[in-house]
């Protein structure tokens, strides 16, 4: 036994988790994870440095690996189990996989920004092949056979010339108890059995039966469900609030603790109904931007622009440049809008701990929100997020696990918070809505200035990766907080590659508009200013997929390409789409994509990603755009918000290209970002109009059409 | 109005005394505890809480429960009771779903479908599916489930 295990406080407290009854054990953590946090995030603290994921194989040979890691819908359950059935030799149905539940699994600071498989995925691949050697080890001590002489298949390890001679991994942990940190043992390079496959997700027949527990769907003796009395519009205080006529419904209890008023009510409808005979009346919040003239308020209100790229000079380059091209473009706040809106359900048990059932991709920060809130140290909170009705960044916080908490508190009873549609709309992080302004010259078909500007997206990939001798690009204000007071007039966060959409659709329309004025077909003008190898690939394999054929934009064929890069994912697209010039609204015919994401661990799990993607990018780029007054959201569902449906769906074609020298690299986001620049530039193909404005509703495209 | 009302779930009676005006999904979550019809809009915008009516796919969030008295309602737990039904056995094939959370409205939307009309047209199928909504974009696998779904074997049983 191993004595010892480096542990911090957090693990000390909890006595390993409970870690209680035989098995092998490993203990682990994801590679470079405080390299690769994103900056700034909001309630994190520092978890333990030495261990975020372990895993157990017990006497009945099942295999688990608990990590803080949330299934959203994206396969983490089921990718994580593959890096554990490749390593092991066992079949993917002997591996359990737990995620998201605080008192189980190890601190995760939660699950965004496609980080599980470049650096989850790995160490649980680690932790596989340790705990293979070390059942090796025993198993040639316990058959007395040279450790090179064994054979290991589904779990059993055998003599190779006497297979009778054998023992399962239950069989070797049964009554024992054995801990190991990672050591070196190297993982499999080649002849993978798994890894490369695309075996059935691990949770799906919970899903399409309608067992998969949400945290709505968590249904506890004497829970109450509660309706809070909202605001209007951002900035609205509460003068007064009469409550009386609510209060008066049998069954109804009205909460009032600080700044929250709610109504608890077994029914979750009758508690909503009770709330609308509350008679509330708020101070009327100040005047403020609406979602036209929000793009000045941002230019006006952004911190100072930032350099994040140079290089040259840029006079030098407006002195080469034979042309150039300038222009603004725009994009408007985008709501995440999962199904499942904001949900929690908390119980506090009669030693004050708290449970918190939370629709969250960060259980441990909810966690440490709900304790400080509660004012009770954090290991009497336990969150489980066991599935989550999507997330797309928009459930990195989660003020409604805290208010299930508070009124659990004050309730006495298990209390359930469900966001209503129009809460989800009006305490959503949006996309922040930007303006990117790019000026631009060619001469010879080549790229000689780029000076760039983003306003309210952010930095990441605003630095063209394109060939340019003389550039300068600067950023003011992001997604990820610090932002100035009033710049925007609600939160913004994080949606699905933040940053990355706005700045490839301005990028990538530029590309074309440069490519116009330099003569040039647009896949002929990016390749002649592209060294990037990986880039250069997959706009090539996209361009043979699409059978994309040379032309001048614009041919009045209706296509278009775009390119991009999300966390080292290489991601080239192109899009047919018709244009109704009467109307201007726009059918996606035809999308091809070729991803470079590296390594591929599950194939369809990968397509999955991209097919998603084409249709949620859709959204952002043709229809999406949050409407808003004086901090009043005017979108409150799904008729005024409208997200892709069936009749929108274009024919889709995904290459995965063959890159196994690059480690795997999450693809949860990168198929994502080039969306709204390849149906930009196929618009433009089709009718010569330029939208220079995301999203590119019918009067956008209209609009361009008069002007074209 | 406060009364008793009895309707056939999913082969058997159930029995509830409340407001008649309430709405089906929450007295199909809350009072009856059946949490696989999902909440997503509340207004039949999203299709989340798709059940069957008799032989149609209703939104239980805008069907008041005087309008289920006496008739048969059907939820994804009441499909498939001997191992999974086709349409679930083809989601499962084709992984039509992602974060699972509108599936089955969107599988008992389908059963509505393939119920009166066995072998749809694909595009059929998409105009039908057209109000139920999906953030994660599973729409084509949707769509290649229900196809499969109606060629393999006769909805209904």
């Amino acid at each position: 036994m191993t004595a010892g295990i480096p542990v911090t406080g957090e693990m000390k407290r909890r006595d390993f988790f409970g870690l209680a009854g035989a098995g092998l054990f490993v203990f682990f953590q994801a590679e470079r994870a405080e390299a690769q946090e994103p900056a700034r995030l909001p309630g994190r603290q520092a978890g333990p440095t030495d261990l975020n994921a372990y895993l157990k194989i017990g006497a009945d040979g099942r295999v688990t690996c608990l990590a803080g890691k949330v299934e959203l819908g994206q396969g983490a359950m089921t990718e994580l189990a593959m890096a554990l059935a490749e390593e092991l030799d066992i079949a993917i149905d002997t591996v359990d996989v737990v995620l998201g539940d605080t008192d189980l699994c190890p601190y995760d600071m939660g699950t965004f920004g496609s980080m599980t498989t470049p650096l989850l995925w790995p160490a649980v691949r680690r932790a596989g092949a340790e705990a293979k050697a070390v059942l090796l080890q025993m198993a040639s001590e316990r058959l007395k056979a040279p450790a090179g002489q064994l054979r290991v298949h589904a779990g059993t390890i055998s003599q190779a010339d006497k297979p009778s001679n054998a023992v399962t991994y239950g069989q070797l942990v049964e009554g024992k108890r054995i801990e190991r940190h990672l050591a070196n043992v190297p993982v499999k390079t080649a002849d993978f059995q798994v890894v490369g496959t695309s075996p059935r997700r691990k949770d799906g027949r919970d899903k399409v039966t309608g067992q998969a527990a949400y945290a709505g769907d968590i249904i506890l003796p004497g829970l109450l469900h509660a309706a809070l009395l909202r605001p209007p519009a951002h900035g609205a205080k509460l003068k007064t609030a009469d409550t009386s006529a609510a209060e008066k419904l049998p069954g109804v209890r009205v909460v009032k603790d600080g700044d929250m008023i709610a109504v608890l009510h077994e029914r979750l409808d009758v508690a909503v109904e009770a709330l609308g005979k509350i008679r509330a009346e708020f101070e009327k919040p100040p005047a403020g931007p609406d979602d036209k003239t929000i793009f000045d308020h941002i230019q006006k209100t952004a911190p100072e622009l930032r350099v994040v790229g140079e290089s040259g000079s840029l006079a030098e380059g407006e002195r080469l440049a034979a042309s150039v091209v300038e222009q603004t473009y725009l994009n408007s706040y985008v709501a995440h809008a999962p199904i499942e809106t904001h949900t929690a359900t908390a119980q506090i048990d009669d030693n004050g701990k708290v449970t918190v059932w939370a629709s969250t991709q960060a259980p441990f920060q909810v966690k440490n929100a709900v304790a400080s809130a509660l004012g009770i140290p954090a290991e009497k909170v336990r969150t489980i997020s066991r599935y989550v009705g999507g997330g797309f960044g928009g459930k990195t916080e989660a003020d409604q696990a805290v208010e299930a908490a508070r009124l659990a508190k004050i309730a006495g009873k298990p209390v359930q918070v469900v966001y209503s549609r129009r809460e989800e709309f009006f305490y959503d992080r949006f996309r922040p809505a930007a303006v990117m302004k790019i000026r631009a010259g060619v001469a010879g078909g080549k790229i000689v200035l780029w000076d760039g500007q983003v306003f309210g997206a952010g930095e990441r990939e605003a630095n063209p990766f394109y060939d340019v001798a003389h550039k300068r690009v600067a950023s003011a204000g992001g997604w990820q907080g610090g932002n100035p007071p009033g710049m925007h007039p609600f939160r913004v966060g994080a949606w699905r590659a933040p940053s990355v959409n706005s700045n490839t659709f301005a990028r990538e329309s530029h590309m074309d508009m440069l490519a116009a004025k330099a003569g040039m077909d647009p896949l002929e003008f990016r390749l002649n200013n592209l060294t990037n190898a990986r880039m250069r690939r997959v706009l090539e394999t996209a361009a043979k997929q699409f059978g994309w054929k040379a032309g001048r934009a614009p041919t009045g064929r209706g296509v278009g390409m775009a390119c991009g890069i999300y966390s080292n994912v290489y991601n080239a697209t192109m899009a047919e789409v018709a244009v109704d010039r009467g109307t201007g609204g726009v059918q996606v015919r035809r999308v091809a994509m070729a991803l470079d994401a590296g390594l591929v661990v599950n194939p369809d799990g990968l397509r999955q990603q991209a097919e998603g993607s084409v249709t949620m990018g859709m959204g952002y780029s043709l229809t999406e755009e949050v409407r808003f007054r004086d901090g009043q959201v005017l979108d409150t569902n799904f008729d005024s918000y409208r997200i892709p449906r069936f009749s929108w769906l274009p024919k889709i074609e995904i290459v995965l290209v063959e890159n196994s020298e690059t480690p795997a690299l999450g693809g949860g986001e990168p198929p994502i970002i080039a969306m709204g620049g390849a149906l930009a530039n196929a618009i433009f193909d089709a009718v010569g109009a330029r939208v220079p404005q995301l999203p590119m509703t019918p009067e956008r495209v209209k609009a361009a059409l008069a002007k074209a | 109005m406060e009364r008793t009302i009895s309707f056939t779930l999913n082969g058997k009676t159930a029995t509830v005394k409340t407001d008649d005006e309430r709405m089906l999904l929450w007295v199909l979550r809350s009072d009856l505890g059946l949490t696989g019809t999902k909440f997503g809009c509340g207004e039949g915008l999203c299709g989340a809480c798709t059940v069957m009516l008799e032989n149609e796919a209703v939104r239980s969030c805008a069907t008041p429960l005087k309008a289920v008295a006496g008739k048969r309602v059907l939820t994804i737990e009441g499909i498939g009771s001997h191992g999974l039904h086709a349409i679930q056995q083809a989601f499962l094939d084709h992984q039509a779903y992602q974060c699972g959370y509108c599936t089955p409205g969107m599988i008992m939307n389908a059963y509505a479908l393939l119920a009166k009309s066995p072998h749809p047209t694909r595009a059929e199928i998409a105009r039908h599916m057209e109000d139920n909504l999906c953030r994660c974009g599973s729409h084509v696998r949707i769509l290649d489930a229900i196809e499969e779904a109606a060629g393999a074997a006769k909805v209904g049983a």
